[in-house]
């Protein structure tokens, strides 16, 4: 069964991770930087349940990674939302535009 | 510790909460059903609740009530929750009293559902304080910041608002994930969610190696980013000055305090009890194996107030100013916990309180100047205060004192203990830091003495005397009282600290 070694999923929820982030960091749509949040997080629940499938003692792994999705999809609610008020407002939702606040 | 409580026993001890659910279901009711007295009624039922869960907190702290872990140890109680309880149930109260007049408004947009939100906030935040197990970190941090998120942009047509909101949602987002990618390295670690699971399986594999695990090590790195973002300490404070302007000025008090008391309260039961890093200073030798975790919170402290202060220096927004001035208290606070020392905590535990006085009432001050010139923030509106609103200024005056840590206010007997703690550590590193604090104290002179000088020594436009609203002469004189007695008169509030947290381990 455990055929494909830890590390394997580690390397790949690390590479996850790498390019939620630097989409977070490079892209300008809001929407887009959403899902860089999300791909982010899918990363943590990928390391979490491999974590917890090569030394199952208890099943904590799996059950906080249903906790993240249930929480992630209640932020991108709120976020969403609020990227709605935001365009309604501005009408446009690049993140460049969100500028009426700086010094 | 006795061996933690099951769930049904577990409610006994969990009171506080209890009464706040049980309010926030009552006011959305209440809100629903009832026409008349909607504001007042709401308002009534979450006093109700607020004093019910301050008051049973310090029925424990008094009655000496000892520690407990709650639901199969997920949650703790403690004298250590029950202090931050406290404070946050003041918090909150004080921040209703002070949207009490814009919420009875016939413009206020559903002044129900920003009451039912505080509420939430609140409990998020006394669990926050109570959580002994990553999970309920994590739960915790979200359910504040979810809230926060929307009471930023309460006002939905504002464009500022609605920006605020956008930019703290999307920093949220990137900082929670960070977290939760270093939680999911102390779980591979130590198979576990608990704190006192995690504890004993670093220092097993401390010993072991010589040094503290790297898993720890990156995972700790960046479970920072979900604390500092929440206290907003660099290099996650980006959030803070933005969201600070454009969020209506009672969220902005709230978020200035509220979050950053519990995200410290947090912040510091996961470095004691998860790591084992704090210590009684007085005990040699065990400060070596807090070495990594005492420089990391070193360079966050001193990197935040340099940020926080050297920025404020140019602001002309007040309420900005404050905002990169709260930036740099978070660096003071981090300050006294760089020494990883109980007396670091309990100094830190005073700061806060100290902080929450004297912060609330200076943003109570630009609300009710704001409010008389019609939104005007900038600097320029306090031009002349001191003859146009005496009582208003000298309060004023008085915080800003007090935030610089001049004596005799508040502010100076807390930063006196948050640098005593960081001294007592000893050694180069501690004093490097201490220095760095100092001077950062001298540069934020500057810029609250900008504000004292034009409302005292400037002539307004205007010199008829202004009409402020009674409510906020009274709010402000009852905040500026503690501020100034506290700062002669501390030591039976620093016992009181000193009491309860006696029995964190």
């Amino acid at each position: 069964m455990n055929s494909i070694p830890l590390e394997y999923f580690l390397l790949v929820a690390a590479l996850l991770f790498v390019i939620g982030a630097v989409g977070f960091l490079l892209r300008r749509n809001l929407l887009v930087l959403l899902m860089s949040i999300e791909l982010m997080l899918n990363a943590t629940n990928l390391t979490l349940v491999a974590y917890n499938r090569f030394r199952p003692e208890n099943h904590a792994g799996q059950i906080f990674a249903f906790f993240v999705i249930a929480v992630a999809a209640a932020e991108a609610a709120v976020g969403l939302a609020i990227v709605l008020a935001f365009f309604r407002v501005r009408r446009t939702i690049r993140s460049d535009d969100a500028d009426l606040l700086r010094n | 510790m006795t061996q933690p409580l099951d769930n049904l026993r577990s409610l006994a001890y969990f009171g506080p909460e209890l009464a706040l659910s049980g309010a926030i279901l009552l006011v959305i009711l209440w809100d629903l059903v009832v026409k008349q007295a909607r504001v007042a009624g709401a308002l009534a039922i979450a006093f109700a609740a607020l004093a019910v869960s301050a008051g049973l907190s310090v029925q424990a702290i008094v009655s000496g009530a000892g520690s407990r872990g709650l639901f199969n140890g997920l949650i703790a109680f403690d004298g250590y929750t029950s202090l931050f309880r406290i404070l946050i149930a003041f918090v909150t109260a004080m921040v209703l009293v002070f949207s009490k007049p814009s919420l009875e408004e016939k413009s206020a947009r559903e002044p129900g559902e920003f009451i039912t939100l505080l509420l939430v906030l609140t409990l998020g935040m006394n669990l926050m304080a109570a959580s002994r197990n990553l999970l309920m970190i994590y739960l915790s941090l979200e359910m504040v910041s979810v809230i926060s998120f929307v009471l930023a942009g309460f006002k939905l047509d504002d464009a500022k608002s609605s920006e605020a909101a956008l930019k703290y949602v999307v920093f949220g987002g990137v900082a929670s994930g960070i977290m939760l990618y270093g939680m999911s390295f102390l779980f591979g670690v130590s198979q576990s969610l608990n704190l006192s699971d995690i504890a004993a399986k670093t220092a097993e594999l401390t010993a072991q190696q010589g040094k503290v695990p790297g898993a720890v090590f990156v995972g700790v790195v960046c479970m920072m980013a979900g604390f500092g973002y929440k206290i907003s300490a660099a290099p996650f404070h980006m959030w803070t000055p933005d969201v600070y302007e454009g969020a209506p000025t009672a969220v902005t008090a709230f978020l200035s305090v509220g979050p950053k008391a519990a995200g410290f309260a947090v912040m510091m039961r996961f470095f004691s009890e998860a790591l084992g890093a704090v210590h009684d200073a007085r005990i040699a030798g065990t400060v070596v194996d807090a070495a990594p975790w005492a420089i990391l919170i070193g360079c966050l402290a001193m990197a935040t107030m340099t940020i926080g202060n050297l920025s404020a220096l140019g602001q002309d927004n007040v309420k900005r100013m404050l905002a990169y001035s709260s930036i740099a208290h978070a660096g003071y606070m981090l300050l006294g916990f760089s020494g990883m020392s109980k007396v670091g905590v309990a100094s830190i535990a005073f700061y806060v309180i100290t902080y929450c006085f004297m912060n609330l009432g200076a943003f109570l001050v630009v609300m009710a100047v704001a409010e008389q010139n019609g939104g005007d923030e900038t600097v320029g509106a306090f031009r002349g205060l001191g003859r146009r609103a005496p009582v208003l200024a000298i309060v004023m005056a008085v915080f800003l004192f007090s935030l610089t840590g001049l004596p005799p206010m508040a502010g100076f007997v807390g930063k006196f203990y948050l640098f005593s703690a960081l001294l007592e550590t000893g050694g180069t590193w501690s004093w490097t830091v201490a220095v760095v604090g100092v001077l950062n104290s001298v540069i934020s002179l500057f810029y609250y003495a900008r504000v004292l000088r034009v409302m005292f020594l400037e002539d307004a436009v205007a010199t008829e005397p202004t009409t402020v609203r009674p409510m906020f002469q009274v709010t402000s004189l009852a905040l500026a009282v503690p501020t100034l007695v506290l700062g002669v008169y501390w030591s039976p509030v620093y016992d009181f600290v000193v009491r309860s947290l006696a029995t964190v381990r």
